[in-house]
């Protein structure tokens, strides 16, 4: 492998293994992502895939093996973390905006505090964001006054304002009502496009054919399967994938 | 089809059907309007019939003053004056910097140095000058917030500094020749009770914040150490607490430093308080959803960071009701100083009583100083339905 391709290595995962207590959750997974890759992890509902996503931020810490992001080794070091966690956006299935604060207050109040962006360029950064994921109209709403697809607008905005190298999404539209689950993926769609590195968890096949460059198969803690979403779509080697996927897309 | 635009119907119900819905509605409902009506008129007849004839009002014209500041030298009256002439510009500032978010403290404010001036109208000349001057201070300060430039800072300064101000207003200082010290043993009535509400307020919510984020904090040392002194302090009544600080402070602190009772007794109270401040900061900080924690995490906030920024304001918000009732609890057990020999309200209201010429007099006195306590207390829980109502603009 030649050092260009390695310095290409954005994340890069050794036999992680997680356990919670003495259930063991992730059982030596490896995964490379390089550079404006979009790898779309989807599996049964336990099989750790959100466990494994978490960790690539450090809000789960894994027990064995190495996870190395942007360079960086996720250990204990407090800094490290802090710093990682500044190049690494992540958006969850419950988008868990701050209530307390505006659309743009949640937006600049990272850049402010941790990047220390003086407040007008945080300000203006906030508005572009907005009106990126298409709703500059919201900005001095409250998150309880917007509807669930709005709201996880504004979290992809918060996590971009922070101008981070990798997204990792957890199942963005799970809690997503069907008319509001397109704006949301439009806006995916958009960011992947323009070469954001993301790993989303998502069950929503219409944008892993779209934008997907990998596809992983989770299955009780383990990477059963990965390839091309053309691969998995129309060639699945493994039985366990067939089924899940004939689960999935019968609907 | 054209979109109708239809309004919410309205609800306007006239004077007489509210009545009959609510007062006549059954049998029993108006069975149960005249006899609670019956016993109102019949006690409140009474009690205007003694307050026409039997009672000697007098007792409060006589001492006023001593209700007010006790035995605060008079000569140095005009300090607390300026204290009150103080806080009617801050309010009267804060009214012309923030409008409605203000307004009702504000005419609030009004009101009572207007009934005041009103009671003092007739019995002292000095005291209706300086609440008609108070009043007027408000006014024009309300003028001068409307036009102020940085009007808002100058306001949230002011008021920052408002506090120490009262301190070193009331306590004076050897360094300064036109506030020479006053004794604090002089320190007592109303003022008192006000100056051990404001600085045991004021004490304890910050103490109990720390000791909340304390308790739910990862090192042991720390979490046993709040749990204890929360549990400690929970498990004794107040009148302990205050015995303690009395006698057990100044064996802790140097030997020439030997810190006024009326110190000792704010010290006990921010002890005490900051305890079940805690508790009431505990609840609000459990009510915070762990994707809170996770969200800020992820942006690469620090634990203070979030602490700070995220937790703590929507945890405060959450239990505002409870600190309030904390607040107005304290104003009320500040009474229980007279238990180590200072002189609040209650306990000069006490004295006034034993004044040989004012014997018998305690329904008077004690009617009065219920109405002081009441009103303040109408203060309170206005202020906290406000900043419910300002707090609450984003609703979740
Ligand atoms: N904090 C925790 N403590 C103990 N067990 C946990 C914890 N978090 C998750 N688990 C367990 O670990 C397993 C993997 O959970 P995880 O949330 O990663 O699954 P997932 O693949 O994301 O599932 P889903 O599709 O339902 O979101 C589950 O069996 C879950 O019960
Ligand atoms: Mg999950």
């Amino acid at each position: 492998m030649s050092d260009e391709t390695k310095s290409q290595e954005i994340i890069i995962c050794r036999d992680v293994h997680k356990w919670f207590d003495s259930f063991h959750v992730l059982k030596g997974i490896n995964l490379t992502v390089r550079k404006s890759e979009v790898v779309v992890v989807f599996g049964p509902s336990g099989s750790g895939k959100s466990t494994f996503i978490r960790c690539i931020n450090r809000l789960e810490e894994h027990q064995r093996g190495q996870i190395i992001v942007d360079g960086v080794e996720l250990t204990n070091d407090i800094r490290n973390i802090e710093t990682i966690r500044q190049e690494v956006g992540m958006v969850f299935q419950s988008f868990n905006l701050f209530p307390h604060l505006t659309a743009i207050q949640n937006i600049t109040l990272a850049p402010f505090w941790v990047r220390r962006t003086p407040r007008e360029q945080s300000s203006e950064l906030a508005m572009q964001l907005l009106t990126r994921v298409g709703i500059p109209e919201q900005a001095d709403k409250y998150p309880g006054q917007l509807s669930g697809g709005q709201q996880q607008r504004v979290a992809i905005a918060r996590a971009l304002a922070m101008q981070p190298r990798i997204m990792l999404f957890d199942e963005p539209t799970s809690a997503l009502d069907p008319e509001m689950i397109k704006e949301v993926l439009d806006v995916m769609v958009e960011l992947a496009r323009s070469g954001m590195t993301i790993v989303a968890v998502t069950h929503e096949m219409g944008f892993a054919r779209a934008v997907a460059n990998r596809m992983i198969f989770f299955d009780r803690g383990e990477i059963v399967e990965q390839g091309t979403p053309d691969q998995i779509f129309n060639h699945p080697q493994n039985d366990r994938t067939k089924l899940f996927l004939s689960q999935i897309l019968r609907h | 089809m054209a979109a109708i635009d239809l309004r919410p119907p309205r609800l306007t119900v006239g004077p007489l059907a509210w009545v009959r819905k609510n007062l006549f509605s059954t049998w029993y409902n108006t069975a149960l309007t005249l006899g609670v009506s019956w016993l109102l008129y019949s006690s409140l007849k009474s009690a205007a019939l003694w307050s026409q004839t039997e009672a000697r009002w007098g007792v409060i014209e006589a001492n006023l003053t001593l209700f007010m500041i006790g035995q605060y030298p008079r000569e140095e009256l005009w300090r607390i004056w300026l204290v009150i002439y103080l806080l009617a510009a801050l309010v009267g500032l804060a009214w012309g910097t923030w409008r409605n978010a203000a307004r009702g403290f504000a005419v609030m404010a009004l009101g009572a140095g207007a009934a005041f001036a009103l009671i003092c109208f007739a019995l002292n000349w000095e005291a209706w000058i300086n609440w008609l001057i108070a009043d007027a201070i408000l006014l024009i300060f309300f003028l001068i917030g409307n036009f102020l430039p940085y009007a808002s800072r100058v306001t949230v300064v002011g008021w920052l500094l408002y506090f120490p101000a009262i301190f070193l207003l009331v306590a004076g200082s050897r360094h300064i020749a036109a506030l020479p010290p006053v004794e604090m043993s002089a320190w007592s009535g109303l003022l008192l009770t006000l100056l051990l509400t404001i600085v045991g307020n004021l004490g304890s919510l910050p103490l109990g914040i720390l000791l909340a984020l304390g308790r739910q904090s990862k090192l042991p040392i720390v979490r046993y150490f709040s749990i204890g002194y929360i549990e400690l302090i929970r498990g004794v009544p107040l009148v302990t607490v205050l015995y303690m600080a009395d006698i057990l402070l100044p064996l802790f602190l140097p030997v020439d430093v030997r810190p006024d009772r009326v110190i000792r007794a704010m010290v006990g109270f921010i002890l005490f308080e900051a305890a079940y401040q805690a508790e009431n900061v505990r609840g609000g900080l459990q009510s915070i959803h762990r994707g809170q924690y996770e969200a800020a995490h992820a942006l690469g906030l620090s634990g203070a960071l979030t602490t700070a920024l995220i937790v703590l304001p929507q945890a405060l918000r959450a239990v505002v009701p409870a600190l309030f009732n904390s607040f107005i609890s304290l104003f009320k057990d500040t009474s229980l100083v007279a238990i180590i020999g200072l002189f609040d309200l209650l306990r000069i209201a006490r004295s006034v009583i034993a004044q040989p010429e004012w014997l018998g007099t305690h329904r008077e006195v004690y009617l009065f100083a219920f109405l002081i306590y009441w009103g303040f207390n109408l203060a309170f829980t206005y202020g906290n339905r406000r900043v419910e109502q300002a707090l609450g603009v984003g609703k979740r």
